[in-house]
Formats: structure tokens, sequence, C-alpha cells
């Protein structure tokens, strides 16, 4: 992980290892500590969280784990989740909830519920899927802070 | 009613003990840990059957107030001390799902 601060505001990066179940989670649990740490509301550390957290497992049962760079402005919280994994071939249905490909031994550890990308969607203020089979798949989000 | 309160009155055992004088919201059961990451309360009392180290990432992602773990469903010894370091809650009964669940909810509900 590395930490950079300047006009853009606070950039982090992790990088998520493939396979690693055991281990999926902790980048969005370090930005969740870190938001918390910023004194950020808890409603939208809330929606980071979730959203980052279902993107992450993502990365690791769909894809070969990849990068996530999260910029943290006064206005918002931007993710950018990163892969070169196989991509989406059909990107509507894919974010149909209940629609998943998710291998049997994926299932019975509690995910490939096919809410993942529905749930994000439902997170976040924007969201952006661009991909490309055989290339991978970059997913941008946006939780806006609110404006109190 | 704080975790402790509610160990006291049902058949619980403490499994790994975070912050046990927060106070619980509601409860909730699910073992699609994809549904409960996106439906979970902020500080519910949380019951599954589903023990592994993802159950702990999606209780922390929550604020899930606690994890009680269902039907005697065991968690990894690796697993336990993950939430030890965590400092998250982690309950355990023999009781199937609903009945713990229901038993907590009249707690909750009785105050
Ligand atoms: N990063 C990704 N790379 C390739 N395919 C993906 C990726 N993310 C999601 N998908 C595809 O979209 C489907 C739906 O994703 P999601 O809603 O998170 O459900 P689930 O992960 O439970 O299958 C997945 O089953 C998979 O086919
Ligand atoms: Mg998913």
């Amino acid at each position: 992980m590395s930490d950079q601060t300047g006009s853009a505001g606070v950039v982090l990066k992790y990088t998520v290892s493939p396979d690693d179940f055991t281990r999926a989670g902790e980048a969005s649990s370090k930005v969740k500590n870190i938001l918390k740490q910023m004194g950020i509301s808890p409603d939208v550390i809330r929606k980071v969280s979730i959203a980052m957290y279902e993107g992450e497992i993502n990365m690791v049962i769909h894809a070969h784990g990849g990068e996530i760079t999260v910029t943290i402005t006064p206005q918002e919280v931007l993710m950018e989740l990163k892969d070169v994994g196989p991509g989406i071939e059909d990107v509507e249905k894919a974010m149909k909830a209940g629609y998943s490909t998710a291998p049997e031994q994926v299932r019975a550890l509690g995910f490939g519920a096919g809410m993942g990308l529905p749930n994000m969607q439902g997170c976040t203020d924007e969201m952006k899927v661009e991909t490309e089979l055989g290339v991978g798949t970059t997913i941008t989000m946006s939780v806006h802070m609110e404006d109190k | 009613m704080t975790i402790n309160e509610l160990i006291k009155q049902l058949p619980l055992t403490i499994i790994s003990e975070g912050d046990l004088s927060r106070e619980i919201s509601k409860v909730f059961c699910c073992d699609l840990l994809s549904v409960a990451m996106g439906k979970a309360p902020a500080d519910c009392a949380w019951v599954t059957v589903m023990g592994n180290v993802n159950t702990l990432a999606v209780a922390s992602l929550t604020d899930a107030a606690c994890v009680t773990l269902a039907e005697g469903t065991v968690l990894d010894e690796v697993v336990v001390e993950q939430a030890k370091t965590q400092g998250i809650t982690v309950l355990a009964t023999t009781e199937p799902v609903f009945d713990m669940a229901l038993q907590i909810h009249q707690k909750l509900t009785a105050e």
C-alpha cells in the first residue's frame, strides 16, 4: 500500500492477491479504518466498505486479483478496481441480482449469490464498468460525501 | 440491550471477545455473505451458520455488534485468532438459527 497526500486528495493503492479468500477484504478494511480516522460520516463509510469489498471479492473469484486505487477528496470517495481477468461477457446480465457464474466451492463459502454488482451499484452514486473479454475489467465507483 | 446482558440471559458461549458493552440494535439472520453484506443493519446481532474468515470481514465492514454462530458451527483456530485481533465478538450456540434469533429478538423487545 502507498499513501500520498496532494492537492488531488488522499490517494491509496492496494494490490489484491488472486485466489486468496483469507485476505480478500483486507483493502476494504484498511480504507474503512482510514475513513473512520478522517471523521467521514458512518453512512459514507458503510457504502464505500460494502462496494469495495464486493469489488475486491469479485477480483479474487472471477479475475486473478488486481489493483485498487482509492482517492478521497472533500467531495467524494472514488474507487478504481482494475483487473486483467477474463472480462465480463454481458455486463447488463451480470448486473442483474441473482446472476452468477461463481463455481460451487465459492458458493460453499457464502458467496456467489449474484448480489455483488447490484450491491455495488446500490451503494454508490456513480458506477462505470469497462470490460473487454480476455483483457480485463475496470470498475470505477464514486460515493459522494453528504453535504451537511 | 448490550451483548453482555444478552449473554447472561441466553445459552451463548463466547468464542471471541470484542467490546461486550456494545448496544445491539436488531437481530439479523442470513448465511449468504453477499446478502448479509448489503442488508445487515449496523450494530446488529447477526445469527448465521456460515463460519469462515469472510464472515468476520462482513461483520466488520457492516459494523455488526456481534456474530452468533448457530447449530454448533465451529470456527477454525486461525479464524478465532483473527476475530480476537480484530476485536470482533463471536458467540456460539447449539440452537438452530431461528430459535436463537427469536430468543434474541424477544430479549431486545422485552426491554
Ligand atoms: N471482475 C470481474 N471479472 C470477470 N467477471 C466478473 C467480475 N466481476 C463480476 N463478474 C461476473 O459478473 C457476475 C455477477 O457478479 P456479482 O453480482 O458480484 O455476483 P457473484 O460474484 O456472486 O457471482 C459474476 O458471476 C461474474 O460472471
Ligand atoms: Mg460478487
